[in-house]
């Protein structure tokens, strides 16, 4: 998987599900320990072409999330690198207690890949939206929780995944034709954020799909002279301290999950301990069940788009 | 039935734990388990109890979690965990807990006690063995109360559906559970008809009869996984325990425990 402006640009306009697919027949190529196992999800998780191409390394377990989880870490117990995807809530609250036991308590290297996280399911509603999702997994100590921002991103990740020891959470947001963060080079290492744009006002820390949104607020918050230094928090867990100071007159988190247990709550944590003097904005969804409606209506509904961004920032003012 | 020294031991061992604890524990349940372990350690698993991490071992997963003193009884007897060691059962701190903590050095394979979930792990490393091309094999053993959680059941269907040769699951029957009699709980007194459309080579037997068990064991996969039903008695060896449930957890005192002791 060759990271370049053309691959990116294609991967983008695959969507995040597509691209998980080929970064798994890639990863499986390189690798002959890399399973990829699905509740029945296969082809929803983008994995039609590896279904046929590697179909020795593809397990589809039934509708049974709870069972998956627990094959997956029998797998891993003997030294294989399952990757097991669901849609996010299916794979986090349904087989909760399994994550628990097996990734948490007994720390089995499995891999849990969240399809459609956040109100990227769209029409499809709460039953299939992932709000609480890193509320959940965060909890749980010793999982690792990354949260791409875009498709070149989500390449890393799955990498970068095979490749730890250990249990990891992969939280996909966005939809295809997403846009493109990266295009070109750029670094990717677990727990160490990736600063991307330089403002010594305030300090936005964005994760997943929001990465892109937040980019956009600081070119409009620019045009009225406010400078926002952007942070794209690929890694939940463990997070990155080191990009939070007390020199930005405001702190703002830009997440799509629910405000209970995920960024807003991870940050806000850390900079009550580091003793942070500025504002703090946490823009996040809301502690609630939603309507349902298409990605674009839901982003702007619930104000995770660029121009609600800036406004929120400007209406409180620095 | 004669009750082989070896179960004997197992047994004695087992009211020793419980009684020097000096806490209740799930004394029903362990007792009920103590024949279908000691046959399978002693007689069945490929096993070297001085080379617990040896990589081709048969493997075993409790998934019955609240019934480890059983197997920690069964690594006693066998030096696995050391005299010293297990005198630290129960008590602040120890590895030795009231529900197993994955220690391979000391021969627990996994983490357990939520119930439910030890089926799937132990059918993943099945799958694993077959991917791998490895000989060995992996048995997995779950109460019939255990049978409620959902994920039991998941469990069944993908193993009857794969049909993996190197993977046995025994259910201790008892027919006892927390809150008391199965039967008018959810009544599983008809497993092997609940079980037969699940595509598994299914052998009833009496869970103390150690011939039973040990034929059972030996039951050809027929190209299937096996499910063995161990009609057991809970507190079985130990007549005021037996088939009482006030027994599935509970302080043994001194009276009881010399009770107890002298009728094994």
């Amino acid at each position: 998987m060759e990271l370049s402006k053309k691959n990116a640009k294609i991967w983008s306009r695959m969507g995040p599900r597509a691209t998980y697919g080929l970064a798994m027949l890639d990863l499986i190529e390189k690798n002959d320990k890399v399973y990829a196992l699905s509740a029945d999800l296969g082809a929803s998780s983008g994995l039609t072409r590896l279904m046929t191409e590697s179909k020795d390394h593809y397990i589809n377990v039934g509708i049974a999330e709870q069972n998956l989880i627990g094959v997956a870490a029998g797998l891993a117990k003997e030294g294989l690198i399952p990757f097991a995807s669901s849609f996010a809530p299916f794979i986090s609250h349904r087989c909760e207690d399994q994550v628990r036991m097996n990734l948490g308590y007994m720390h089995l290297n499995v891999k849990i890949v969240a399809l459609g996280s956040g109100i990227s399911m769209s029409i499809l509603g709460n039953s299939h939206y992932g709000l609480m999702d890193v509320a959940v997994m965060n909890a749980i100590p010793g999982v690792v929780i990354l949260s791409p921002s875009d498709c070149a991103q989500l390449v890393l990740c799955i990498e970068a995944a095979a490749n730890y020891t250990g249990p990891v959470y992969i939280r996909m947001t966005g939809e295809p034709s997403m846009p493109r963060v990266y295009e070109e080079e750029f670094p990717f290492e677990i727990g160490r954020a990736n600063q991307l744009r330089e403002g010594d006002d305030i300090l936005i820390i964005a994760t997943g799909s929001m990465v892109y949104s937040a980019l956009k607020a600081a070119d409009i918050l620019s045009e009225k002279n406010i400078e926002a230094n952007v942070v794209d928090m690929h890694t939940l867990k463990p997070i990155d301290k080191s990009v939070l100071s007390n020199k930005y007159k405001m702190l703002v988190t830009v997440e799509e999950h629910s405000i209970i247990g995920g960024l807003a709550s991870i940050i806000n944590s850390e900079i009550v301990k580091m003793g942070y003097k500025g504002k703090v904005i946490n823009i996040a969804l809301p502690d609630d069940f939603l309507i349902a409606g298409t990605y674009k209506y839901m982003l702007e509904k619930y104000g995770l788009t660029a121009d609600a961004i800036a406004e929120r920032i400007l209406d409180v003012g620095i | 039935m004669n009750m082989s020294v070896e179960a004997k031991n197992v047994r004695k061992r087992i009211l020793d734990m419980a009684y020097y604890s000096g806490v209740s524990t799930h004394l029903g349940g362990a007792l009920s388990i103590v024949d279908i372990l000691t046959v399978l350690y002693r007689d069945v698993l490929n096993y070297d109890f001085s080379n617990p991490t040896w990589e081709k071992r048969d493997r075993f997963i409790l998934s019955k979690g609240h019934c480890v003193m059983s197997l920690f009884a069964i690594f006693v007897e066998n030096g696995l965990i050391s005299e010293d060691e297990i005198q630290s059962y129960m008590k602040d701190g120890s590895l030795f807990s009231s529900h197993p903590i994955m220690n391979l050095a000391h021969g627990i394979e996994c983490s357990s006690g939520s119930l439910g979930q030890g089926i799937s792990l132990a059918l993943g490393i099945a799958k694993a063995a077959k991917l791998k091309k490895e000989d060995f094999k992996v048995y997995t053993l779950v109460g019939n109360g255990e049978c409620n959680e959902g994920s039991v059941w998941e469990a069944f269907m993908l193993a009857g559906q794969w049909k993996l040769d190197n993977f046995t699951i025994i259910i201790d029957n008892n027919g006892l559970q927390s809150d008391g009699d199965s039967a008018n709980i959810i009544d599983l007194s008809n497993l092997t008809t609940k079980l037969s459309g699940f595509g598994f080579e299914i052998i009833e037997v009496d869970g103390h009869n150690e011939d039973e068990l040990r034929k059972a064991y030996n039951v050809d996969f027929n190209g299937k996984s096996k499910i063995i039903i161990a009609n057991t008695i809970k507190g079985k060896g130990i007549s005021f325990m037996e088939n009482n449930n006030e027994w599935h957890h509970n302080r043994l005192i001194k009276e009881k425990y010399d009770c107890a002791l002298s009728e094994l």
